[in-house]
């Protein structure tokens, strides 16, 4: 399996975000997701893009913890080094 | 539908490929030529090989999904339900799997969505057993048994079929519950308990999808003549507005209007289809 980049990870959630309602130009790593009105169905919904594409599983309690965009960037990419 | 040698070698070959080990699944005929033509999906109907739930997989198919009939252990009558959907010129396959197990939803869905080559996006919560018996001497087992068929397992399949619908933004989800699960009927605690679990279970995925185009309703039978309830007494039927049960095929057109797409603003709704006994 080739080696993810944090760019490429960036790149995806970006994109994923910007597909559940918010302006991409709003979505900064230090963005928050209530900032961005991204709510727990669209995290579900991110969960399962990225088991999709990177076969990274994030669970229930591993959402609950994530506060920003950079948050979930780095936890994808963290379990996909793994 | 007659299934060649060489196609029954390749099914073979595609199920060891998938690793079903302990018999968890099981498939029967169908062509490897399936596609979902005019849907871009398919059906999953389960506890189809007879009664309520192969009248709502013929209706199904008749409205061109593509369906999954799943059954347990009888076999032959979920193939004889695949070949009446055929004759109509219809696409379905017999899928077997105790939807109690809790790897059955995983490897049904793969099963499908792989065969039919597009995503559950109708699934049709039926499959259903009864343990019957009153409070007092109802046993842990029968209750648990119950709960485990006619409950749990809806919500497994339940959150394997929001998996993809979410993304698809498309999905519809009819969970059949039961008049029992609305007004008390002894010896019933725990179907009772279960049905009325399916409809809070109903409401609460219904309220948290909708804005992704997924709706979840539930449709309340009332007495209706199967195997299930083939020891109806006159009583209970003078006991119905209707003064008679209903058939598997009244309770299949209420399924296939909540499957369709007008009824895209139904959402966490109780269908009750009961010819006047629950009112």
């Amino acid at each position: 399996m080739s080696a993810i980049t944090t760019e490429q990870v960036e790149s995806r959630v970006v994109e994923a975000l910007a597909s559940f309602g918010p302006d991409e130009s709003q979505i900064t790593r230090e963005a928050t997701f209530e900032e961005l009105d991204v709510d727990s169905l669209d995290l579900v919904e991110l969960a399962q893009i990225v088991e999709d594409e990177y076969g990274v599983v994030l669970k229930g309690e591993d959402m609950k913890e994530l506060k920003t965009v950079g948050d979930a960037i780095d936890l994808i990419v963290a379990r996909a080094s793994s | 539908m007659a299934c060649s040698g060489a196609t029954r070698v390749l099914l073979a070959a595609f199920g060891a490929w998938f690793g079903w080990g302990g018999g968890v699944i099981e498939w029967g005929a169908a062509s490897l030529a399936d596609g979902v033509g005019q849907r871009d999906g398919c059906a999953l109907v389960t506890g189809a090989s007879r009664g309520i739930g192969a009248a709502i997989a013929r209706a199904l198919a008749q409205d061109g999904w593509p369906t999954g009939v799943n059954y347990r252990s009888d076999r032959d009558g979920a193939e004889l339900v695949v070949g009446e959907i055929q004759r109509e010129g219809g696409r379905a396959v017999a899928i077997g799997a105790d939807v109690a197990d809790p790897r059955a939803p995983d490897r049904l869905f793969d099963v499908l969505e792989s065969h039919f080559g597009g995503p559950v996006l109708v699934l049709v919560n039926n499959a259903g057993i009864n343990r019957d018996d009153l409070v007092p001497s109802l046993g842990d087992e029968e209750w648990s048994a119950v709960l485990e068929t006619d409950l749990t397992a809806a919500f497994r399949l339940t959150r394997r079929a929001l998996k993809r619908m979410l993304r698809a933004r498309s999905g519809r989800i009819v969970n059949i519950s039961s008049v029992v699960g609305l007004r008390g009927n002894p010896g019933q605690a725990n179907y009772a308990a279960a049905k009325a679990g399916l409809i809070a279970l109903t409401k609460t995925a219904a309220v948290e999808v909708a804005r992704r185009g997924v709706t979840v309703n539930a449709v309340a039978p009332g007495l209706i003549a199967t195997e299930m309830t083939s020891q109806l007494s006159e009583d209970m039927v003078a006991g119905i507005p209707a003064r008679r049960p209903g058939t598997p095929e009244e309770v299949a057109a209420c399924v296939r209007f909540l499957a369709s797409d007008e009824a895209s603003y139904v959402t966490g709704a109780v269908l009750t289809v009961d010819g006047g006994l629950a009112a």
